[in-house]
């Protein structure tokens, strides 16, 4: 099925075959993002960016990707003084954005603001984040970066290592990982475990799912180890955040351990999980996978607004 | 025996009579039923506690010149979703079947997730989909947030 004209709201929108094409146009669009070969692909086209939350890498990966393939972004650029401090609507403001640009990339706090977006909008809808929620072409950006790295997603096994209970990315990601079939290994502090619905819905795919709180076992027989950052914001307790915060750490030590080809990754920014010392080994992902956010949304793009690879 | 039971439901000549109730769970149903919002001359009875061949023991409710809207039903079915639904017209039964819990869920709900969307002032209701059935479990179509307790969530 095309991707053309549809929205993207969450990872479950795309079906596994769907996801492949993604990858693949991804893969395509590399030499473009890396100013190795120039592409019209999006002349004429307009994205509509409406960031009511603050990113850098999001927003700014999204606009490169745009711009490298042609089109040219129009955004909202500060909420404080757009009509939405005045009390419109989401659904009025997403109304608007339509009928001005080809397609709206939206990130917002409230959990379900893209669903509602997709419902107001005659354009297609991306969303680039809903509050805890879902933020799709994040999960596509780590997946590309698995299957990069390894040549498929079948088979691997993926640590899922610290806050799975909050952490937006990794709900998404745990289920993309379950559609193709690679093992996954939990491991987060007591307080940060895998809500009991994400753990049930990754049951009912039929994923091979284990726990292991231990890191250093967990990461043994690990293929990709994905650390997540502990998001100070959802404890209400600042000597609580500080246990949990300190509990895990990826350094050489604990990495001398790990099979030679593991990856770390982090959807970054860090605050503290991975240390320095491992961005000079050949286990550090993360970098590769910030720019990997380009390409992939390059391939998004063209996509959802040609129906084409580039 | 038939007499008796006569006595303490008395028959209605038009409404609906929601029969197999979860034991206790009637005054839940009134609750979806809004029956402050009932024509004043209407009579609603109530029975608590009423023995039942097929469930042990079960709550019985009559409301007279009341049909049930599709909303309410489905709310129903959440709540109590043993009921059974007869619609009254001079004195007989027209229509009785089972309440059904339908794919999609919209109004009845609010969202458990206080930060879902749909809590905002955006010109939408609240919309769930089931993810499963027995037991049930619904889903937030906006913030995909999963729910099993429907009780406290009631809109």
């Amino acid at each position: 099925m095309s991707l053309k004209g549809r929205d993207l709201i969450s990872i479950r929108d795309l079906s596994r075959e769907e996801i492949e094409e993604v990858l693949k146009a991804s893969r395509r669009m590399i030499p473009i993002a890396q100013g190795e070969r120039s592409s019209r692909a999006l002349d004429g086209r307009l994205l509509a960016l409406a960031f009511f939350e603050p990113s850098t890498r999001t927003r700014l990966s999204f606009e490169t990707a745009a711009q490298r393939l042609g089109a040219r972004c129009v955004s909202i650029a500060d909420v404080a003084s757009s009509s939405v401090r005045k009390g419109e609507s989401l659904y009025d403001t997403t109304r608007m954005l339509a009928a001005y640009g080809d397609a709206i990339v939206l990130r917002h706090p409230n959990e379900g603001a893209g669903r509602l977006a997709a419902l107001a909008s005659d354009k297609p809808v991306i969303n680039a984040g809903d509050g805890a929620g879902q933020h799709p072409s994040q999960t596509l950006l780590d997946l590309a970066t698995m299957h990069e790295a390894f040549g498929t997603l079948t088979g691997l096994r993926v640590v899922l290592l610290g806050d799975l209970k909050y952490g937006r990315t990794v709900h998404s990601l745990a289920h993309a990982l379950a559609v193709f079939g690679a093992e996954l290994v939990l491991s987060s502090p007591a307080s940060l475990k895998l809500p009991p619905d994400v753990r049930d819905h990754l049951d009912q795919l039929g994923a091979k799912v284990v726990e292991e709180d231990e890191l250093p076992k967990a990461v043994k027989d690990a293929d990709v180890l994905y650390v997540t950052r502990i998001q100070k914001e959802r404890f209400g307790d600042e000597a609580e955040y500080a246990k949990v915060a300190g509990s895990y750490r990826i350094d050489n030590a604990l990495l001398n351990s790990a099979k030679s080809r593991l990856i770390v990754m982090h959807p970054l920014p860090r605050a503290g999980e991975i240390a320095p010392e491992v961005d000079a080994t050949p286990h550090a992902a993360y970098f590769r996978q910030a720019f990997l956010g380009v390409p992939v949304r390059m391939a998004l793009l063209s996509l959802i607004l040609t129906g084409k690879a580039g | 025996m038939n007499d008796v039971r006569e006595l303490k439901i008395t028959p209605i000549k038009n409404g609906t009579v929601i029969d197999h109730i979860g034991n206790g769970l009637s005054l839940e149903v009134l609750r979806i039923l809004g029956v402050h919002d009932l024509d004043k001359d209407s009579t609603v009875s109530v029975a608590l506690h009423v023995r039942s061949q097929k469930m042990g023991w079960k709550d019985i409710v009559k409301v007279e010149n009341m049909e049930l809207s599709a909303r309410k039903v489905n709310a129903i079915a959440l709540i109590a979703p043993t009921a059974t639904i007869s619609i009254i017209r001079d004195f007989k039964v027209r229509e009785k079947r089972s309440v059904d819990l339908p794919d999609r869920i919209l109004g009845v709900l609010k969202c458990p997730n206080s930060n879902c969307i749909t809590h905002q002032n955006e010109p939408v209701e609240s919309e769930f989909e089931v993810a499963r059935r027995r037991p049930v479990v619904l889903r937030c179509v906006y913030c995909e947030r999963s729910v099993d307790e429907f009780l406290p969530l009631l809109a």
